[in-house]
């Protein structure tokens, strides 16, 4: 049992069964650590059921930005017996735990850096175990120095609207907390250091998931129709919440299928639209996704991926739908496919999803991924003056025709309703009019047509994201990622602070900009990490630039990357 | 208004010669221009099969979607601008088979839009497999033995649902047709037009005849506005016993529709594509984020 120096950063990790409120500890500790002038991440990991199980959700809080997910655990909250066996791997001796009595009772001390907090049998004094949340969260946030102040506003934001029973009880449980975590900081047994910066209090502090919904709306998103899954549930939440405020439509389908076909009939009538769902949600939407490059109609689909086949892990990550993405739908025409990895890439991808749909009349992806959409940080804003809503919809003349051949494939798209014009759009092969064809000449010309679209869309692919401590080019080792494993690499790649390694993130998996062929032929080795059993990137960036990926680190149990995995790695690289 | 106006010049028609559809078609045409909506107005959707040809074949915007889909996308269309007069035009086994599922849920939703079923109780454009509306005993190359299955009664399923305008005519009667289509135009929410319509080629039992026979016009007895009746003639005909009623069996006053229902057009009728993103209160929900 020794004494716990927690310097720069710290991990707190709160762990308990589903239904006990880990999640409102998640929204409490994160708005109070921000508040309290710390640089705040959090990410969750939970089980596919309403009760029971064991959930955990990591904070950091540090002096630096921090934005990525560790299996270090500094100091553990359980509030469940379960709690210690599931987090097992990630537990040292020097992780403090701590927990009530009944709940460390059998674990041995020469093992573990135990101490007693009565949590739960505080909560049950004051009605109920649903309380023991508001305790632990009460105990941490004096621990690190959170104003008693900022902490009972907070609670008081969030529990006001629960009546004024139930708040008065949680600002009681808010009380013992802080008597918790005073007599915790008096044992001696843990002392904190971390620089406070006041700057912080006043930062945006969103989830994934709202990054890529602020890039929606900002991308002029009118239309968004689409069936719950998890994960993707909560942009359809972010949507519906904003819809009447942004002038938007939000309609629950009655399944992915009507999903994507509403959202076209709506883009078609003019409306930018999207539909949002993940991995077998989408399997079903194939046949509209051929139908929006049959009738090249705009559309702009979300999909946060989890673990499959089928229904496979519902509340787990992964990165396995990108062939999916990529060869959905019968027949060929062009798509064009978006990884954001970071909050900024999040917004400024997604609003551009809905341009560059509008622009080549086509669908566009977004994909994402549980941890990414889960994951909060801290950040000072995000920037929306430069994002403008290109128009591209043409009032048309009596003689319109909706496919008109040009050099480049791109007709001029009309909407019903707007011009003289009349719009037909069709499932089956057509002629410039939109009417149905059998003429097999005709057939060659469309099909070159669509395709040809590919030449502009391919010019103006949007760069990865190169990055090396260096700064230089003089790299040896090249590692590679997409999506969120963004912010595990980098931050690993900060720590090796070695010149022979470089990160390129990938942001647009397909078509690929020509810098990644570039930047992989410079590399003596190149090194892909992604959340998937097969590499579809590494197959993909081969299939596109010709040029082979030398070593693939997989990981696909359903969480995400964790900093230490990645630093093992390349640890590991540079002994080769 | 001349229906010569929704003529298509050069269209090449792939019906059969003799086909119900091409009364459809002439009816159609007839009640859009005594109700003087031109084809700027208008937006055919369909999916897939004869019927789903129809939109070709008729001067107006038209989608012509995927199998079983055309709900969908029909719904997008009105959600998104409520200007437009949209009609959806399908077949049996378009609407009730592959589409079953949307047919149900638009019904529910409500909104303002005109569904036409052509309903010849066979499948034409794969060669005459049954359909949802098939009768029992029907043979096809498909169904040796001939069909056993309950045939699905589209009318009684949309009253029971709660569709607020349900209706069946005959393609052999096209004054009829076309009274019954302009009450459906004109009814705000959803309307259900089942047309009885022979297949020349592929349904050699319930022909043009047959239909005539095993039909009746409903007169002035029967009240559109009470559900119960309406269920009850919904169920004549079914089982082989009795006729199939022929008219409005159903309409529902002050049933709200899905446009009505959607915040967004609570105090601005304005079509989607011409509202703009307020990047002022974009900035506040982001600025929201920063806390207490």
């Amino acid at each position: 049992m020794s004494m716990i120096k927690l310097e720069e950063d710290v991990s707190l990790v709160l762990c308990g069964e589903a239904g006990q409120g880990i999640q409102s500890v998640e929204n409490i500790m994160v708005q109070a650590l921000k508040m309290g002038g710390y640089h705040v991440f959090s990410t969750k990991e939970y089980m596919s059921r309403v009760r029971g199980g064991q959930n955990s959700t990591q904070i950091r809080a540090s002096s630096k930005r921090v934005k990525a997910y560790r299996d270090r655990i500094d100091i553990l909250v359980a509030l469940s017996k379960g709690a210690i066996p599931h987090l097992e791997k990630r537990i040292t001796e020097n992780t403090l735990i701590l927990g009530d009595e009944e709940v460390l009772q059998d674990l041995e001390e020469k093992y573990y850096n135990l101490l007693k907090a009565p949590f739960i049998s505080k909560a049950k004094k004051l009605g109920g175990l649903i309380f023991s949340n508001v305790i632990a969260a009460g105990a941490l946030s004096c621990i690190m120095g959170v104003d008693k102040e900022i902490f009972d506003e907070l609670i008081t934001l969030l529990f006001a609207s629960k009546g004024e029973k139930i708040l008065e009880n949680d600002l009681k449980a808010g009380v013992e907390g802080y008597d918790i975590g005073k007599k915790i900081l008096d044992s001696g047994r843990i002392s904190i250091k971390i620089e406070k910066n006041p700057a912080t209090g006043k930062e945006i502090l969103i989830n994934g998931t709202q990054a890529v919904g602020l890039g929606c709306i900002s991308g002029g998103c009118k239309f968004i129709s689409a069936y719950p899954m998890t994960p993707s549930s909560p942009l359809q939440v972010f949507m519906a919440d904003n819809a009447s405020e942004f002038e938007m439509v939000f309609e629950q389908a009655e399944d992915e299928i009507a999903a994507l076909n509403m959202a076209l009939g709506a883009s078609y009538a003019g409306a930018r639209a999207m539909t949002a769902t993940s991995g077998s949600g989408f399997a079903l939407m194939q046949e509209g996704v051929g139908l929006a490059g049959m009738i090249e109609t705009p559309v702009v689909i979300y999909i946060a991926q989890r673990p499959g086949p089928a229904v496979g892990l519902p509340t787990r990550t992964a990165q396995e739908d990108l062939n999916l993405a990529l060869y959905s739908g019968p027949g060929e025409f062009p798509r064009i496919i978006f990884a954001p990895g970071n909050f900024k890439d999040a917004l400024e991808l997604s609003h551009k999803s809905f341009n560059l749909a509008e622009k080549y009349q086509i669908p566009v992806f977004i994909l994402s991924d549980q941890y990414m959409a889960d994951i909060y940080y801290n950040l000072p804003s995000l920037d929306i003056e430069k994002l403008e809503v290109e128009d591209y919809i043409f009032e048309t003349d009596t003689d319109y025709k909706r496919y008109l051949f040009t050099p480049d494939g791109i007709s001029p798209r009309g909407i019903p309703g707007y011009g003289q014009g009349l719009v037909c759009v069709d499932s089956d092969e057509h002629d410039e009019e939109g009417h149905i064809t059998e003429d097999l000449n005709l057939r060659t010309r469309m099909v070159d047509k669509r395709l040809k679209k590919m030449d502009k869309i391919r010019k103006e692919a949007v760069p990865g994201e190169f990055f090396s401590t260096s700064n230089s080019s003089a790299y040896t080792t090249l590692i590679m990622g997409w999506g969120s494993t963004y912010w595990p690499l980098k931050e690993a790649l900060l720590e090796m602070d070695n010149d022979n390694l470089a990160l390129l993130h990938l942001k647009q998996l397909y078509p690929l900009s020509s810098q990644a062929g570039e930047l992989i032929k410079k590399a003596k080795k190149s090194v892909m990490f992604e959340n998937n059993a097969q590499g579809q990137m590494a197959q993909l960036i081969q299939k596109e630039t010709d040029l082979k990926i030398d070593h693939k680190v997989l990981k696909y149990n359903g969480m995400p990357f964790s900093v230490e995995e990645i630093l093992a790695v390349l640890e590991t690289l540079e002994e080769e | 208004m001349d229906p010569e106006i929704f003529e298509m010049e050069n269209a090449d028609i792939a019906w059969c010669p003799g086909c119900g559809d091409f009364l459809i078609l002439k009816a159609l045409k007839q009640a859009l221009a005594d109700l003087e909506l031109g084809p700027e107005k208008l937006v055919l959707v369909s999916g897939i099969g004869q019927a789903g040809k129809l939109p070709h074949y008729l001067k107006s915007n038209v989608f012509n979607g995927l199998h079983g889909r055309s709900l969908s996308p029909a719904t997008g269309i009105k959600a998104s601008n409520p200007d437009m007069v949209v009609i959806d035009v399908s077949g049996d086994g378009c609407m009730y088979g592959e589409g079953g599922n949307h047919f149900m849920h638009t019904i529910r939703r409500n909104p303002d839009i005109t569904n036409i079923v052509l309903n010849n109780m066979v499948y034409g454009l794969t060669k005459g497999q049954a359909s949802p509306t098939s009768q029992i005993d029907f043979k096809t190359p498909f169904q040796v033995d001939g069909v056993f299955e309950e045939p699905f009664n589209p009318l009684a399923v949309a009253i029971t649902l709660g569709a607020s305008f349900v209706a069946r005519t005959f393609a052999g009667d096209i004054p009829h047709m076309v009274e019954v289509l302009k009450k459906a135009i004109e009814h705000k929410g959803y309307s259900l037009v089942d047309i009885f319509q022979p297949c020349v080629t592929f349904n050699k039992v319930n022909t043009f005849t047959w239909f005539k026979e095993n039909t009746y016009l409903m007169d002035d007895t029967h009240n559109p506005y009470l559900k119960i009746e309406a269920l009850k003639r919904a169920l004549e005909g079914n089982d082989g016993e009795g006729k199939f009623p022929l008219g409005i069996f159903y309409i529902k006053k002050g049933h709200p529709t899905f446009e009505e229902n959607l915040s967004v057009y609570k105090k601005d009728k304005t079509p989607l594509f011409r509202r703009k993103v307020d990047k002022n209160k974009l900035k506040n929900l982001i600025d929201s984020k920063r806390g207490l």
